[in-house]
């Protein structure tokens, strides 16, 4: 073996050279290109579907148009207070039929194009005519809730009727929406981004066209995807799908120019890679810091906390003839020990929910206590039930992490331990999240107990408690005259004070009948960068990066 | 020669229609539906119909497959249901990314596991060859999402050395004409991107070898270990023949034929393990889009990614078989 040695170490040197080459060549990598631009890199879990604002309701397509158009009404930064923005002020007439919205002067859209009513009214009627595919759920959801149907009813599952009527440019800046029903909850929905105005020229340059290909619908217009032009204090510059999308200040934006030069979004999916890269300074910040990892955030930058403006539950089947009996769901509401669960697998702040609504949306009833956790009231009131039959299949996500639920297995066992511990006897069911679960609990309506939750889109309680209980719904089954109707009548009212009253009342009915056992209101977590300033979380997770300061 | 690759390719055919058979019928038997997958939390019963009608999925089954074939035929796969593009440009666009790292994988896994596997058979039986035994080992065995999140917390949250993620430094400008990056910047005449690429190649690509690399190593230490055995090995010994000459025309050159093998096999391994490795380094190729595909219940991209796959991957074994005749002269390709 001897003469074959020398051949075996230049072998060996090889590799180890190799090897350590690769390691130590790198040293160079880190540099962050231009040390004189102020550039924000935010770790988004996923690509934008689209820029064009109207056919999207997704929190990553929101957040980077939310950067780059502006709607008539917007939001006090970090709460649901709706404030001026493209209008500086509104009238609404008594009947609640007419709104007529002072718009600012003198402002262009990036592309150069003077912004007024003529095109705030292009955009309204862009919407109101939306045709076939356009009108699917997905596509227009937000105009759905808001507005409900089109001009013309092309799809059988589109609202039969529009709230909307028209449009019109009374003067240069001065824009009325006329509607056919009133809606109490338009202004807070116009604050969505699918209400963003975009410039008419860019809309009719790019295209809006949307093609059935094949299996799928396809986004064929270039509006949204290659010519983007809202009003807002970024523009866009680039979109290397999967890579990076691109902003750039805009220099005349009419609250001045803001402090960030550029903004890149860049897609990371796995949220240990985006923690890694944030660890690493490739990022500024990013959505979705896992409770394990605060303390690892913490040591290199910031976590902060958005407020809780959604809520977790165990809903009841009302199908399931076991759950159909009262004192078994109120034995259900007492069995569960929810302080416990938040202690053990929720991040701090997290709060127990008592009702279907966050106690910072108006129309929250103060003078409900919630349940208390009392197992012997539970046992007692089995008991009294006279049922004898105790299975029950409890449902619940794998794989996913929501904002209300971080760990929805952890949220399981803990729940299902008290059910067991009280007489139950538990079947778990669990299922992929996306489609699977949805499909099984909220079309199918398998679930029998099962997790879920909501995050608020808009500041009205109808789009908590009117989205779950105001008609009847496969997940709950619930069909009860007393509780549809102060809903339905809330959703009409437009005197403010009246609806709060009805709200109020609402959630105490749903609170006696149980139909779920809300449990948490959650505060989703982001982390920061050291030297980023000025970031400021929105309930509705809708965050002004011109706010944002980058020092360094 | 010509006759040879002409069957092959031929053979190729009643491979892919099985296997469009078997994709179509695996993904439609699935649990939820693309309309569901669309739609997610906000979907109601009759959005969901609406959808499905729309995309034609109400249709009977063996229409829906003959629709199928005439697209795949012509490469037209239909929109994904994640971007709204076109599958065949979405892949088009994300390929580059995957070769780059495929190939990057494939140089370290060969060009460090046949020199380790060579040394481990040349010092068999001492400290040494036992080390890369069980290193190999634990190459093959350890999970690649957990290695991936070591190397990203020594060489790039401890060290500094190497980035995290992507494929370039985002932050910085860089033009991309063929989609390569690293060749990109040395054809745009950037150096600084092609060397930003190269950096952001590494960590993936030491992730995806893993495996390779250790079944290589596995692999030409046995092979070596063999040939070593063989008679005219001592006699080119006996003969007095220089030790490199020894190694390189007799033991090298005849260990090498089922190394090559199983290096057109772990092609396979790569183009999988890629959907893993790209998604935990956030590195946009076909890998990645096929595992956001898979949790979207995106049928045309899982569809076109496995189909596309098939494809290369017979045709990389197509090409080994090829290269034995260069390697050793008795094989005859026909």
């Amino acid at each position: 073996m001897r003469v074959y040695g020398k051949v075996g170490r230049i072998v060996a040197l090889t590799a180890s050279v190799g090897l350590l080459a690769a390691a130590t060549a790198c040293s160079g990598a880190t540099s962050t290109g231009d040390g004189e631009s102020k550039t924000f890199v935010f770790g988004a879990s996923d690509d934008p579907k689209t820029l064009d604002a109207a056919y999207v309701s997704d929190g990553e397509s929101f957040r980077v148009i939310f950067q780059i158009y502006e709607t008539l009404v917007a939001l006090k930064p970090g709460t649901t207070e709706v404030v001026p923005s493209l209008a500086t002020d509104w009238k609404v007439s008594d009947d609640g039929l007419t709104y007529t919205f002072n718009l600012v002067k003198d402002v262009k859209f990036h592309d150069g194009e003077p912004f007024d009513a003529k095109a705030v009214c292009y955009n309204f009627d862009r919407w109101y005519h939306f045709k076939g595919a356009q009108q699917n759920g997905d596509i227009s959801y937000y105009w759905q809730t808001i507005f409900g149907g089109f001009a013309t009813q092309d799809s059988e599952s589109a609202p039969k009727t529009s709230r909307y009527d028209s449009c019109e440019a009374t003067e240069d800046s001065v824009a009325t929406l006329h509607l056919k029903q009133p809606s109490s909850a338009l202004l807070s929905g116009l604050v969505l981004p699918a209400f963003a105005i975009a410039s008419p020229k860019a809309i009719e340059e790019g295209g809006t066209d949307l093609a059935i290909n094949g299996d799928s619908i396809a986004y064929t217009g270039g509006f949204g995807t290659k010519v983007v032009a809202g009003t807002g204090p970024f523009k866009f510059v680039s979109w290397d799908r999967g890579e990076k999308l691109v902003l750039a200040a805009n220099e005349t934006y009419r609250e001045g120019k803001p402090a960030l030069d550029r903004i890149i979004f860049r897609p990371i999916a796995d949220a240990t890679a985006r923690m890694q890269a944030l660890q690493a300074g490739e990022i500024d910040a990013y959505e979705g810091v896992a409770a394990a990892d605060i303390q690892a955030v913490k040591n290199v930058g910031q976590v902060v906390e958005r407020p809780a403006f959604n809520v977790g539950y165990v809903g009841m089947n009302q199908k399931v003839p076991l759950l159909k009996n009262h004192k078994i769901r109120e034995a259900i509401a007492h069995a569960l020990n929810r302080q416990a669960l938040l202690s053990a697998a929720y991040p701090e702040g997290a709060e127990v929910a008592n009702q279907f609504l966050p106690p910072s949306q108006w129309g929250y009833n103060n003078s409900i206590k919630g349940y208390e956790y009392d197992p012997e009231k539970a046992k007692q009131l089995v008991a009294e039930s006279g049922e004898k039959d105790l299975k029950l299949e409890f449902w619940y996500p794998a794989n996913v992490s929501r904002p209300y639920m971080p760990n929805p297995q952890a949220v399981y066992e803990s729940f299902a331990a008290d059910l067991e511990k009280v007489g139950f006897t538990i079947v778990p069911k669990t299922v992929p999240w996306t489609p699977d679960y949805l499909q099984s609990i909220q079309a199918d309506g398998k679930g029998q107990l099962f997790l879920l939750g909501w995050s608020g889109d808009y500041a009205d309680p109808d789009n908590f408690v009117g989205t779950f209980f105001r008609e009847t719904t496969p997940q709950f089954n619930l069909t009860d005259p007393e509780i549809q109707g102060l809903l339905n009548k809330g959703l009409a009212e437009t005197d403010q004070a009246a609806r709060q009253k009805l709200y109020e009342e609402a959630n105490q009915l749903i609170f006696d009948y149980i139909p779920g056992v809300p449990f948490v209101h959650n505060r989703p977590l982001l982390g920061l960068g050291k030297n980023v300033s000025g970031y400021q979380p929105s309930p509705v997770s809708l965050e002004y990066f011109k706010l944002v300061k980058i020092e360094g | 020669m010509l006759r040879f690759v002409a069957r092959r390719l031929l053979q190729l055919i009643p491979i892919l229609l099985g296997l469009s058979v078997l994709l179509f019928a695996w993904v439609r038997a699935l649990p939820g539906g693309p309309a569901q997958a669309l739609l997610g939390e906000k979907a109601t019963p009759a959005a969901i119909e609406q959808i499905e009608a729309q995309l034609g999925l109400d249709r009977p089954l063996w229409e829906q497959y003959v629709q199928f074939l005439g697209r795949a035929v012509r490469l037209d796969f239909g929109a994904s249901l994640q971007t709204g593009r076109p599958v065949l440009e979405e892949m088009a666009r994300r390929f580059p990314a995957t070769i780059e790292l495929a190939i990057a994988a494939l140089v370290i896994a060969v060009a460090v596991g046949i020199p380790l596997g060579y040394l481990a058979a040349r010092r068999y039986g001492t400290w040494l060859d036992s080390v890369l035994v069980s290193g190999s080992l634990l190459g093959v065995t350890v999970p690649i999402f957990f290695l991936a999140y070591l190397l990203k917390l020594v060489f790039a949250v401890q060290l500094g050395w190497l980035p995290t993620a992507g494929r370039a430094d985002p932050r910085a400008y860089a033009e991309h004409p063929t989609g390569f990056y690293v060749l990109d910047g040395i054809v745009t005449g950037n150096l600084p991107a092609s060397w930003d690429a190269l950096t952001h190649l590494i960590l993936p690509a030491i992730a995806l070898a893993s495996i390779p690399l250790a079944v290589i190593v596995r692999m030409t230490r046995a092979s070596v270990l063999n040939v070593l055995h063989e008679d005219y090995v001592r006699t080119a010994e006996a003969k007095g023949l220089l030790a490199g000459t020894v190694t390189r025309r007799h033991v090298l050159r005849n260990s090498m034929l089922p190394v090559t093998t199983v290096i057109g096999l772990q092609m396979g391994v790569l183009l999988a393990g890629a959907v893993l490795t790209e998604t935990v380094f956030a590195f946009a190729g076909v890998g990645k889009f096929m595992a956001d595909g898979i949790v979207a219940r995106d049928f045309p991209t899982i569809q076109g990614f496995i189909l596309v796959i098939a494809v290369s991957y017979v045709l990389i074994n197509m090409i080994v078989d090829l290269l034995y005749g260069l390697l050793d002269p008795r094989v005859r390709v026909s």
